[in-house]
């Protein structure tokens, strides 16, 4: 420890272990945890999210659950929120759809239309 | 690879731990095994949380819900239904009125409170220097050694104004000045006093547990204000946490580099290590402290010398108190000006109290100086158990006084508190309803004392005990025309001539009672009464004839078979015989047993 700038480091990495409590993440995943999506693989999903933003180290990303019911027919539902942004949301998602929506939405920014079942308001 | 993504904080402060939270974790532990997602939730012990009566409480992140009253037969519930499906558990929400408070920052009990000292406290995981660094940790210790002198450190200190939390409020600023002013002793010392004993007192225990690294970043800043290299923790044996987390605080921080030789590659160079003190509350004062250090019997010794002359093995010393050196880094921080920004005139900044006593939300709490006690009692605290009526509340444990109903409104800082007869002390509120017997407050805090008085000098050790025996003449019925006045000429006598802070002190509960609630005083002597029937010599039990049943349950757990009757005559208490133990009140079915005030006069004739 010699300088500022090394407590910095320390600090930066250690922000990892506060993030969910700190509520500073630049997009939310909110994955429909409600009995009927449990049922056609929400867990799965959900799972796949966050092996994959680990896997890629993304720090500023959050996975969280809801069991409020909407679009039932389309489930697993998966919305993705991000600051200043329209929500979207995704249906009928599988573990492989989570994996390209992680590449394409959450690292690219690019909305992956194919999936959308209502844009968000 | 971290698959983290819920937080869940268990508050293991003691109160919670008492109330079983070390069960609920082991159950965490069990359930999220059984369902696989161990990987997927961080179970953190906490420091104290603050709401005790609500324990075992928790939070859970990201979304911040408070849940209270938890069993370990809660567990499951919680993790199948929030865990897994992301429906929080409502049930064991706080119910505030008719509201269901879903998030902790929506808890009555916090909002009128200003988190400083206890900022990290209940929030990150006192075990990880990691999580204490996330939130800022040692940066003002860096800012200080790489940018700063120790003079300008020192200025900082004074313009905001912080003064000493363990109870007599001196200018923090003007011991590290004076040690600084120093430049022929090249050894120093700087001491944290964590010896807190007063009754119903646990804010340092907390602060050490639940934010060890704030502490000792605290003492490092005053170390090298004041040109120290070594430190001393000073925690009583009873706190083995606090003792445990700040060896561990001090071993990961030397691991670091943020301890040891050449601290952040600059001259200063700082070594501390924990003393355990052996329970002796006279310890707490500051010389038998250093006494006690220097392994010496913990006597006091009269000052001057004071210790910033003269002090561990006759070097110069500054002693402090956990909370003061918790409030130096965020000081450093954020500013002497943001600090002086709160509170009152002459105190500034926030203090934490331990709430007890006879009222709804015990706890953990810091407000900052000037609320009122009023707002401390009724909307921090949440008012008094079953709405009774307030009658006093004790301030500052045994050195302190009471203030009753007619200073509600008073300001709570070190001046207000002293001009009404009782001081801010470490922080101890004991809130009292009216069935409580201000005499026997009295006696129990000057017995407290009388058991603590390491007996050195005559007025503490000999006055004190003078004092008690006429407390428990008065309060059994033995009291005599001019007691009023000779515990008055006592209790003046010892706080003039006692050579260290407890002896000074000690009389205050005396004082101040007198001084408030002389009546209840009179009646116990002149009427042989206490009208809140605390004092068992001064009541007795009667039978309703109208309300007994005579169906003779009191008659048979009567200890000393002094009820008799039948069910048509009714059932009577034989006065002479009764020890007044309570027993027959508390089994009657249809609460036909009074507490009446005053001598039987059966047994008055006796």
């Amino acid at each position: 420890m010699k300088t500022l700038a090394d407590l910095k480091k320390i600090r930066e990495k250690a922000l990892e272990d506060l993030k969910l409590r700190s509520g500073n993440t630049r997009v939310q995943i909110v994955v429909g945890m409600g009995t009927s999506g449990i049922k056609m693989g929400a867990r799965e999903v959900m799972k796949t999210f966050l092996e994959e933003i680990a896997e890629r180290n993304l720090t500023d990303v959050l996975v969280t659950q809801t069991a409020e019911k909407r679009l039932s027919s389309e489930e697993p539902v998966v919305e993705v929120i991000e600051e200043g942004k329209d929500t979207v949301t995704y249906g009928n998602m599988t573990p492989d759809k989570a994996k390209k929506t992680i590449v394409e939405h959450i690292v690219n920014g690019k909305v992956v239309s194919d999936y959308v079942v209502q844009p968000g308001d | 690879m971290s698959l983290k993504r819920i937080d869940l904080l268990i508050c293991c402060g003691s109160g919670c731990v008492s109330a079983g939270a070390l069960k609920i974790k082991e159950r965490f532990d069990e359930v999220l095994a059984e369902n696989n997602i161990e990987k997927e939730v961080n179970i953190i012990e906490t420091g104290c949380m603050g709401p005790c009566d609500y324990g075992p409480v928790m939070v859970i992140y990201p979304e911040g819900i408070f849940y209270q009253k938890v069993t370990p037969e809660d567990v499951e519930e919680i993790v199948n239904e929030h865990f897994l499906k992301g429906r929080a558990v409502t049930r064991l929400m706080l119910q505030d009125k008719d509201k269901t408070i879903r998030m902790q920052k929506d808890v009555p009990f916090y909002h009128k409170q200003v988190k400083v000292a206890l900022e990290n406290c209940g929030y990150i995981d006192p075990d990880s220097l990691d999580e204490y660094i996330a939130t800022g940790g040692y940066e003002a210790l860096g800012k200080v050694l790489l940018e700063m002198s120790p003079q300008e450190t020192i200025d900082i200190i004074k313009e905001s104004g912080l003064r000493g939390r363990g109870g007599g409020g001196f200018p923090s600023h003007i011991k590290l000045q004076m040690v600084h002013d120093n430049k022929d002793e090249k050894v120093k010392y700087i001491i944290c006093n964590g010896d807190e004993g007063d009754p119903g007192a646990f804010m340092d225990r907390s602060l050490l547990e639940g934010d060890p690294h704030r502490i000792l970043e605290g003492m490092m800043i005053a170390a090298y204000c004041m040109g120290a290299s070594e430190g001393f923790f000073y925690i009583r044996a009873e706190y083995p946490l606090a003792i445990t987390r700040i060896k561990q605080a001090i071993e990961q921080a030397k691991e670091l580099g943020l301890m040891g030789e050449n601290v952040f590659g600059t001259d200063f160079c700082f070594d501390a290590e924990v003393r355990t003190g052996a329970g002796a509350f006279v310890c707490g004062e500051e010389m038998a402290l250093i006494s006690s250090i220097e392994g010496e019997r913990g006597n006091p010794t009269p000052k001057p010398p004071y210790p910033a002359v003269q002090g561990l093995w006759g070097k110069p010393t500054v002693v402090n108190n956990v909370e003061t050196l918790g409030n130096i880094p965020s000081i450093i921080n954020r500013g002497a000006e943001w600090f002086a920004a709160m509170g009152t005139e002459k105190s500034k900044g926030t203090k934490v109290f331990a709430l007890t006593g006879d009222i709804r939300n015990t706890g953990l709490v810091e407000v900052p100086m000037g609320i009122t006690l009023r707002e401390l009692i009724y909307d921090v605290g949440g008012g008094i158990i079953d709405d009774k009526p307030f009658k006093a509340v004790q301030l500052g444990g045994p050195s302190g006084g009471c203030l009753t109903v007619e200073h509600l409104d008073t300001p709570v800082d070190y001046e207000n508190l002293k001009a009404h007869g009782a001081m801010m002390g470490s922080g101890g509120i004991i809130v009292m309803n009216e069935e409580k017997c201000m005499v026997n407050v009295a006696k129990f805090f000057i017995d407290f004392c009388v058991e603590e008085s390491c007996g050195k000098c005559s007025p503490c050790r000999i006055g004190l005990k003078q004092m008690l025996e006429i407390l428990e003449r008065i309060t059994s019925g033995q009291g005599k025309e001019g007691d009023i006045d000779e515990l008055l000429r006592l209790g003046e006598s010892i706080s003039k001539l006692s050579l260290c802070g407890l002896g000074q002190t000690a009389p205050n509960p005396v004082l101040s009672t007198i001084r408030y609630f002389r009546d209840e005083y009179e009646t116990h002597i002149k009427e042989q009464k206490c009208n809140t029937k605390v004092c068992l010599d001064l009541m007795h039990y009667e039978i309703d004839k109208d309300k007994c049943i005579g169906c003779s349950i009191c008659a048979s757990k009567c200890p000393t078979n002094c009820i008799s009757g039948s069910r048509e005559d009714k059932y009577t208490i034989h006065q002479i015989d009764c020890i007044k133990c309570g027993n027959c009140f508390d089994v009657c079915p249809t609460k036909a047993i009074e507490k009446i005030p005053g001598i039987h006069p059966e047994a008055l004739k006796r």
